[in-house]
């Protein structure tokens, strides 16, 4: 998994609450076995006028031009700040592929549902929760204020506006070591394989008919 | 009993306070505690299907990795699967989408490189995961349960913690037979009293996803209970259990009793001789204590539930059928208006529109919510020597797996629907995902058994509303939604066969 330490990015805005990963990632491009590759059919029916098709060419494709990241000013942004219950919906990881793909980094917003939360930070993508108050403020500034970046420090728990204001949010100690390592979590989890023998020895004795070859017995 | 404040779950366990079923679960699948609350938990059986699990297994083999438990996994393809009779004869190679034969085959060959067993597509006992775990007892009570697929939930329905996950924790599923987890917080849904004639387990969970909002779950594991979730069969249980990721809960739980036992009673996986009544004392206590302390109750009362007709584009967007279509200039707040102004838009719905006021032009009977025996049953009971509507171009019936499409033609009910004018299909997700061929046209309306109506879900443009089977059968035939109480006797044969 790619690290995250610290970034100041480029912030785009898509101010519309309950986004959902079929909105993300529409379901015809999750027949890909592949992990990359979606970031050209992020946010697909809200990017194109057309209705989009696995392993087409995209660039001939009709853009929607009031769609937030075909503005001009938005190109290379790399933090989304988004609305509350983002992600909401089918637990398809091709959503986080899709966005870390398309260059997000980092999404920002009130809350997110849990399944995406899970699955945006073992794809490298820190997720942030900020007040809802908040999060209106900084859609009014980066509306109001063309170029507007955020610098994000996973190590500090912090973000800087551009007038130098503190942000400070929350993390699990656990998400946030391994997003800062890059580390992977069956490395982590294969530590404690003893434990994880032990349980299982403990649990076929006391359980034995949750285990297959045990119930047919 | 005095108030108490809860500060975590580790306090309450202190105060020796009656456990819930869901802190139960927990406790019996806890390998390791971190100190900031990250958890390792044994997974006792992780479903499988095509659209998840291709980088979970690539992940695998780059790593060179194996699985850690072969047995407590079982596999089949779902998603995109055809469901028409012409592909499926050819098994794999009638699959016309090459993109789609792509994802099949690659679950056969990954089954068969790494010995997972697998339920091919035209195996009898192919379907739905989460109709085919429950139908094998590959699904049972006190058991935690996962798949790439976030309405794992419904395996909650037998006291088993489920809940959906991601490729990249299949893939540590696999290779360690755990999961990294955070404890989730107690919630209590309550429907107590009884359900009205032609009211189904589909309308008590869309009130409640109405009622508490698409994230009024978030970070909660749901438990459904009160005496109208009791007097479910397992089948309705599935079905509340399956939507409570719909209301932003992973998980939904109900406690076992005796019709959940029932249920299990000779199913292929499940316990038999002395291991049967070994797993029943230790079942028995799957149930909530007395005394649990739940961080947030709901309750409903039963008998104020009407059918359940969803207008917008997000389930929590849901009314009675004796209902409007909402006004967004009533909205609460500017978040509230801006949302009802969009979906009206896209559903292409007017304000105060009555909801029966509604046509449709096809109707949806399936998906992992609705596409059991029962729910064919009381859509059979609706349908029966009625005819579908001239104005609707595809009325289909999709069984959840080649077990329920058995035993539904062994009673009969294929022929209901085919007189009617229903089309009888394969089973499979079909139309609930659109990941085959099986899809809305842009500005088509929908009356769907499924689980979603999101923008787009049903087919690109294609206006989603959800309802039990009986409601869609009767859509069906009116071409526009009607009150199935209203509907003949069939409402009241099928309260009688629940009842039964």
């Amino acid at each position: 998994m790619q690290k995250f330490e610290r970034l100041d990015g480029l912030v785009a805005p898509l101010d519309r609450a309950n986004v959902d990963t079929d909105l993300i990632i529409p379901k015809q491009f999750l027949k890909s076995i592949q992990r990359t590759g979606f970031g050209v059919n992020l946010f697909d029916e809200l990017r194109y006028l057309d209705e989009g098709q696995p392993g087409q060419d995209v660039s001939n494709r009709p853009l929607n031009p009031d769609f937030v990241l075909n503005q001009p000013r938005y190109q290379g942004a790399s933090v989304l700040l988004a609305r509350q219950n983002f992600g909401c919906g089918s637990s398809r990881e091709h959503a986080p592929w899709a966005l870390a793909d398309f260059g997000f980094r980092v999404v920002i917003a009130p809350s997110f549902a849990d399944i995406f939360y899970n699955n945006a930070f073992k794809n490298g993508i820190l997720l942030i929760k900020l007040p809802e108050s908040v999060v209106d403020r900084l859609f009014a500034e980066v509306e109001a204020s063309e170029g507007y970046r955020l610098d994000v420090d996973l190590e500090q728990q912090r973000v800087v506006t551009p007038s130098g204001e503190i942000l400070e949010f929350e993390v699990d100690a656990f998400r946030k070591h391994c997003l800062l390592e890059g580390l992977d979590d069956i490395g982590i989890t294969l530590q404690n394989e003893d434990a994880i023998r032990d349980f299982e020895q403990n649990h076929r004795e006391a359980r034995p008919w949750l285990f297959r070859d045990e119930a047919s017995a | 009993m005095t108030d108490r404040t809860r500060t975590g779950p580790q306090a309450r366990e202190n105060e020796m306070a009656g456990q819930t079923l869901y802190d139960k679960l927990w406790s019996q699948h806890l390998v390791k505690e971190r100190d900031d609350g990250t958890a390792l938990i044994y997974i006792d059986r992780q479903l499988l299907h095509e659209v998840t699990s291709p980088q979970a297994f690539e992940g695998l083999r780059l790593a060179g990795r194996k699985p850690w438990r072969l047995d407590a996994n079982l596999a089949t393809p779902d998603h995109n699967v055809p469901t028409t009779l012409k592909e499926r004869a050819e098994g794999n190679a009638g699959i016309e989408d090459p993109v789609s034969l792509i994802q099949v085959q690659t679950l056969d060959d990954n089954c068969a490189e790494f010995g997972i067993e697998e339920y091919r597509i035209n195996d009898p006992r192919q379907g739905i995961v989460h109709v085919v775990g429950p139908e094998q007892g590959a699904t049972l009570p006190g058991m935690t349960v996962v798949c790439g697929d976030s309405h794992t939930a419904t395996h909650g329905a037998f006291a088993a913690l489920a809940h959906g996950i991601g490729t990249s924790e299949v893939e540590h599923v696999l290779a360690t037979q755990c999961l990294l987890a955070q404890k989730m917080k107690n919630m209590q849904v309550r429907v107590e009293g009884t359900l009205g004639a032609g009211v189904t387990a589909k309308d008590i969970v869309l009130a409640i996803i109405g009622r508490i909002g698409t994230a009024g779950g978030t970070g909660y594991a749901i438990e459904f209970a009160g005496s109208a979730i009791r007097e479910l069969s397992m089948e309705g249980r599935m079905t509340v259990c399956n939507m409570a990721i719909e209301a932003g809960a992973r998980v939904g739980l109900i406690a076992v009793d005796d019709t959940t036992i029932d249920y299990l009673e000779g199913r292929h996986y499940a316990p038999a001789g002395e291991q049967w009544e070994a797993a029943l004392a230790d079942w028995r206590a799957l149930v909530s204590d007395a005394d649990a302390e739940f961080d947030k109750v709901v309750t409903l009362e039963a008998g104020e539930i009407e059918p359940q007709v969803s207008w917008g584009t997000s389930p929590e967007m849901v009314t009675g059928i004796g209902g409007e279509v909402p006004d967004p200039a009533e909205a609460a707040d500017e978040t509230a208006r801006t949302g009802i102004t969009r979906a009206l838009e896209y559903m292409g719905l007017a304000p105060k529109q009555k909801i029966t006021d509604i046509r449709l032009d096809k109707v949806f009977i399936g998906s992992c919510t609705n596409s059991r025996i029962e729910d064919l049953r009381e859509a059979a009971k609706v349908a029966r020597g009625k005819k579908v509507a001239d104005s609707i171009k595809l009325a289909m019936v999709v069984p959840g797996s080649g077990l329920v499409k058995r035993q539904a033609e062994e009673e009969g009910l294929d022929k209901i629907f085919l007189e009617a004018g229903f089309e009888w299909r394969e089973p499979g997700c079909s139309m609930c995902l659109a990941m085959n061929a099986d899809k809305l046209g842009a500005g088509e309306h929908c009356a769907s058994t499924s689980n979603r109506n999101f923008e787009g879900r049903q087919g690109y443009g294609g206006r989603t509303h959800l309802v039990s089977p009986a409601m869609a059968a009767a859509a069906a035939i009116a071409g526009h939604f009607v009150d199935v109480r209203d509907f003949g006797d069939a409402a009241n044969d099928a309260t009688q066969q629940q009842e039964a």
